[in-house]
């Protein structure tokens, strides 16, 4: 897995987010805050709740406008109010946590909806392709079911291959397990972790702290809108630079309250 | 009754762009229309009918009492079913229209494929209800001569001088009408609870 690591010679950059700022009203939500990401990087993002690690995702496919700063793909600036927003919204994939599958449509629908009525794609073509990746996921068997029937990580499986059918350039990962129990979290994180393995750029905020260790290239940890660290992740696991981050970490550390053998009765 | 179909029809045309014009936050438009709704929704269709009926021709729009019945419907049912509309589009969350964004879909495209249909059969409750209520109110057609059930059955009266009889005929063909029509909308509120939702 470590062929993905960019050795040789410069990386070319894909994202470029640039000093962007975020604010609700009064409240400052995102500040400053910049980051290069690379092709075929993947970056997790952690930090404390209302850190505004999910509203940096919306920022970047221009779900919420910015006060501030820019963001670019390939150079080119994503504008709230352009014209090729669209366009390039169709290269940056976006999973979210609730799944957001349509309950309309069926399995097989929701994911040929966007590449056959934006991109224009031939159906037959596309279909073939969304197949091949239901089967990937382990959900051949369900291209004509309706998402009700579907568990929780049946969908988030069939939003990842949804996404994926528009052939993004950057796949954006909003707490993609939070929703779910721990064999459906397995299930989705293993999809992840193949998209990794395949040297797809992704950019992904979780609370899976083994999940983040096991995936990321980076690690940014982000707290009251200001990104604090960016390290790989032994560095950001096992040496923490900033108060705030070790803080953190320890709140996944728990110590043994009841002393050991429970004494007998 | 052909009347009748041909305003429920403009009406939900009519509420469908207004409900959308609403949603969008279109400027203007968007004033227009809330302008409209109460003025529709708070006027009784008799006063419009007459409104229509002897106001139009005095600024030199001559129109039969048929076109006259057909727009006072419309006018009445578009705000109706423009109400009726809103509140599915409302219903779906906003959570839908920005997964359809970020796949890429353009505004229109997201209304079309992912937002209208969702809404649509929430509606559909309130729609059904719409429909018989303005099949109901054709009752007020006879005001402006136009021939409906109720003007019929006071023909009927002045004719055989049956006045019980009549009326209990007219209560008798009023319910062959909307019952199936009733039917028909319990039908397909139940369908499309099964076709989706509740998941």
């Amino acid at each position: 897995m470590a062929v993905r690591v960019l050795a040789d010679n410069q990386p070319e950059t894909l994202l470029s987010i640039e000093n962007i700022v975020k604010k609700f009203g009064d409240n400052t939500v995102l500040n400053d805050i910049s980051l290069q990401v690379h092709k075929g990087e993947v970056i997790v993002i952690i930090g404390p709740s209302g850190c505004g690690k999910s509203t940096l995702l919306r920022c970047i496919n221009a779900l919420e406008p910015i006060q501030g700063g820019q963001i670019k793909l390939n150079g080119q600036t994503i504008d709230p109010n352009g014209k090729d927003l669209t366009e390039l919204r169709q290269k940056v994939g976006m999973v979210f946590q609730s799944y957001d599958l349509f309950p309309h449509l069926s399995v097989i629908d929701n994911i040929l909806l966007a590449p056959c009525k934006v991109q224009k794609r031939d159906r037959a073509q596309v279909k073939e392709e969304a197949l091949a990746l239901l089967a990937r996921v382990g959900l051949q068997d369900k291209a004509e079911s309706f998402p009700r029937e579907l568990s929780g990580g049946q969908k988030q499986r069939v939003a990842i291959v949804r996404a994926l059918c528009m052939h993004p350039e950057v796949l954006l990962f909003d707490e993609v397990t939070a929703a779910l129990d721990p064999e459906m979290v397995r299930e989705v994180l293993d999809v992840v972790l193949q998209l990794a393995a395949q040297g797809r750029t992704m950019l992904i905020v979780t609370h899976e702290m083994q999940f983040a260790k096991a995936i990321a290239d980076r690690i940014i940890f982000l707290d009251g809108g200001k990104i604090l660290e960016d390290a790989p992740p032994e560095q950001f696991f096992n040496h923490p630079q900033t108060e705030r981050a070790q803080q953190f970490l320890n709140i996944f550390e728990f110590e043994v309250v009841k002393p050991h053998p429970a004494p007998q009765a | 009754m052909r009347l009748g179909l041909a305003g429920i029809a403009i009406s939900i045309l009519l509420g469908l762009l207004c409900a959308v014009a609403q949603y969008f936050k279109i400027p203007v438009l968007r004033q227009i229309v809330a302008v409209y709704i109460e003025i529709s929704r708070n006027t009784p269709l008799l006063v419009q009918l007459f409104f229509i009926f002897y106001g139009l021709p005095k600024i030199g729009i001559q129109t039969d009492a048929v076109i006259c019945g057909i727009i006072g419907l419309a006018f009445l049912g578009g705000s109706y079913m423009a109400e009726a509309f809103r509140s599915g589009l409302e219903a779906i969350p906003p959570i839908q229209t920005e997964t359809a964004l970020s796949l890429g879909m353009s505004k229109w495209q997201t209304m079309r494929y992912v937002v209208l249909p969702q809404a649509l059969s929430v509606s559909v409750p309130g729609f059904m209800a719409n429909i018989i209520f303005l099949l109901k109110e054709t009752s007020v057609f006879s005001a402006i001569s136009l021939m409906d059930l109720m003007f019929t059955a006071k023909d009927l009266m002045g004719l055989y001088h049956k006045t019980t009889e009549c009326l209990f005929l007219l209560v008798v063909f009023y319910l062959l009408i909307l019952l199936p029509v009733s039917l028909l909308g319990s039908l397909l509120e139940r369908r499309l609870r099964h076709a989706g939702f509740g998941s």
